[in-house]
């Protein structure tokens, strides 16, 4: 029987939906091994927060309300402290920039082993399986943690968000616990990106661009009109990303966000593994580019060969009329 | 600043494609591939080597030690940022098995207690195994501050107060972090302003990326000193927490590519076939 706490990512009060992935791998846990699972929610606007997860199943809800920005060193003694009181066998999020900034630490004051980015779970003897994607998706492991207490973040993409389970699940506020370590550290600002588009990581068409584009006006004049004709959220690679055609939130790769769509229609992009291991899992994926033997075709199911600039065009013509 | 960064040799990472699964699916075998230092521990020592010093004069500002925990093959892994510039190493013997991020942090720990550094600045990830954590725990074992995915460090004061920003999924969070810390990079720490010390001129522009070794540095780096420890010498006997029982391939991508003629063709394919549009 093993118990799993949730840790819960809120954003502007609220919780992010990548947070419901976590919710989907602690139910798949607690169902296979005749466990529940709490859900912490922690930060500004926590119990707003829990309201909002209250109809997930959950045994519990703990809120711990910690006013001003995201600073790891403030929510990881409490989360710590919540897993040690509930003797919780296994402490998770989603593996976001948050979840994978908060847990290692939040494992470092539970002494527990942290199984980071898993792609799925199962129970083999008694103690659970984690299997995770390694050298940039290329391989994937099998790791058992031998720590009473087990730290997993999981793969957004792989743990589609749970739906409600009916019931309602009421909050109950923990202490805040402090730690020295955060008179040490101070937030300053969260600059966001603000998009109408849909979320990178939810849509279920992505369009990214590659270094072909050339320039910030390309992204805007040739490449969105694909994005917005096909209501796809915009994606980008890496050299893009730098070259500053499109802002840094939008890679997508190995250290950038890993996209999973029913469609990914990759620009100019040349295929480099640390850019697979971002969108490789993708249901269909298309590539334009000029040279045929281009990495990505490994990968590609179709493959319009040609010159971006007047193929892209004439891609969003030719949509347009067949709808 | 004294910086003590850590870096691990990893299979050549543009070859991930290539690395394989032994038979029984017991061991990830990575022969015929070259060791390469991780990218991201090669830009913590490009963003270490320009915290201290002086980009336009050359002058050092302090001392950058390097780590590397393996077996004796990764003295030749801490030789390259010692050619870089940096100032000495030390190599804790290990053999690859007992390592894990977990056994790696309390071995830092222990260094860090002895070197007692300002700053521990290291890779966020090791792109072999992909996870993202040993920065993280080390910063809790040691109690201080961290501040992980950053793409832009800046200190005008000596060390004595770091703005760093960090990459984090929507966009920048900046926090200010008054060390002794651990710091985690990012893949845009070595842009060329990404490091601002307040002592290289605003004007000096590094190039894009991490710096070569120069000839010079290659033969100076011979004469460098490396320490060898060993788990025991540090208290770290436990072993490691998190380990494989089995690895395998994904399954490779249905089908294979199909060319398409035209913009037309596509569109066509994707509603009628891909059932996708
Ligand atoms: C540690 C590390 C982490 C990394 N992480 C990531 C990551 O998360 N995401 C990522 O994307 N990359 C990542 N990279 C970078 C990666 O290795 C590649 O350098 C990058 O993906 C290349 O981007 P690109 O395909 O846009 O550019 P290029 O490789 O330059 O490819 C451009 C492509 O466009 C085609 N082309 C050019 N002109 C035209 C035209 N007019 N019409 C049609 N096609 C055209 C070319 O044939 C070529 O295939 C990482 C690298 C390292 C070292
Ligand atoms: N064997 C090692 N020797 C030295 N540093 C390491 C080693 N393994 C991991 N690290 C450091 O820890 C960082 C994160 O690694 P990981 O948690 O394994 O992804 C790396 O970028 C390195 O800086």
């Amino acid at each position: 029987m093993t118990d799993v706490l949730v840790v819960a990512e809120l954003l502007e009060g609220a919780s992010r939906k990548s947070t419901l992935s976590a919710v989907r791998f602690a139910r798949e846990v607690a169902e296979a091994t005749g466990g529940a699972f709490d859900i912490l929610t922690i930060g500004e606007g926590a119990e707003a927060a829990a309201s909002q997860l209250a109809a997930f199943g959950a045994r519990k809800i703990f809120t711990a309300e910690i006013e001003g920005g995201y600073v790891a060193e403030r929510y990881a003694p409490t989360v710590a402290a919540v897993a040690k009181d509930g003797g919780h066998g296994v402490v998770a999020a989603t593996a976001t920039t948050f979840g994978k900034d908060l847990l290692p630490r939040v494992a470092g004051r539970l002494g527990a082993g942290v199984a980071s980015d898993i792609a799925s779970v199962s129970v083999d003897g008694g103690s659970l399986v984690y299997r995770r994607p390694m050298y940039a998706g290329n391989i994937f492991g099998f790791a058992r943690v031998s720590t009473d207490v087990q730290v997993v973040t999981v793969r957004q993409t792989e743990f589609e968000a749970a739906d409600e389970a009916g019931g309602y699940t009421s909050a109950e506020a923990v202490a805040v616990v402090e730690d020295a370590a955060a008179s040490r550290v101070e937030f300053v600002s969260l600059e966001a990106q603000k998009s109408e588009r849909p979320e990178l990581t939810e849509a279920s068409i992505v369009v990214s661009g590659g270094r072909a584009l050339k320039s910030a006006e390309n992204f805007k004049s040739v490449l969105e009109p694909l994005v917005d004709v096909l209501g796809a959220a915009m994606g980008a690679s890496r050299a893009a990303a730098d070259a500053g055609y499109a802002s840094n939130d939008l890679q997508v790769g190995q250290t950038g966000k890993v996209v999973a769509p029913k469609l990914y229609v990759a620009v100019g992009i040349s295929g480099a593994i640390q850019h697979l291991a971002g969108m490789k899992g993708s249901k269909v994926i298309v590539a334009v580019n000029k040279d045929k033997e281009a990495p990505i075709k490994e990968v590609a199911d179709y493959f319009l060969a040609g010159d971006l600039f007047q193929v892209v065009p004439e891609l969003v013509s030719e949509i347009e009329k067949a709808r | 600043m004294k910086i003590l960064v850590p870096v691990k040799r990893v299979a050549d990472p543009d070859n991930a494609n290539k690395v394989k699964v032994s038979a029984d699916g017991a061991r990830v075998t990575s022969e015929g591939l070259e060791w390469k230092l991780n990218p991201f521990d090669e830009y913590a020592v490009e963003a270490a080597l320009r915290l201290n010093e002086n980009g336009a004069s050359g002058e050092k500002l302090g001392e950058v030690i390097i780590v590397s925990l393996g077996p004796d093959e990764v003295q030749t892994t801490i030789r390259q940022p010692l050619a870089m510039g940096a100032d000495r190493g030390i190599h804790v013997k290990a053999d690859d098995a007992e390592l894990d991020s977990t056994v790696v942090a309390k071995v830092l720990a222990a260094l860090v207690a002895q070197e007692k550094p300002d700053l521990v600045l290291m890779g966020k990830q090791a792109v072999d195994g992909d996870s993202n954590t040993a920065g993280q725990v080390l910063a809790e074992l040691l109690g201080w501050p961290m501040a992980t995915f950053a793409m832009a460090i800046e200190t005008a004061d000596g060390g004595k107060t770091l703005t760093i920003g960090r990459e984090v999924d929507t966009g920048v969070l900046t926090l200010k972090v008054t060390p002794p810390a651990v710091v985690t990079v990012d893949l845009r720490i070595v842009a060329p302003g990404s490091v601002r010390n307040g002592v290289t001129p605003d004007a000096h522009k590094y190039g894009e990326g991490a710096r070569y070794a120069s000839l010079k540095g290659i033969m100076a780096a011979k004469k460098k000193a490396i320490d060898v420890r060993t788990l025991a010498d540090l208290g770290v006997t436990d072993g490691a927490v998190v380990t494989y029982t089995k690895f395998e391939r994904p399954p490779a991508r249905t089908g294979s590519v199909r060319f398409v003629e035209s913009a037309q063709e596509l569109v066509q394919r994707l509603k009628t076939e891909a059932k996708v549009l």
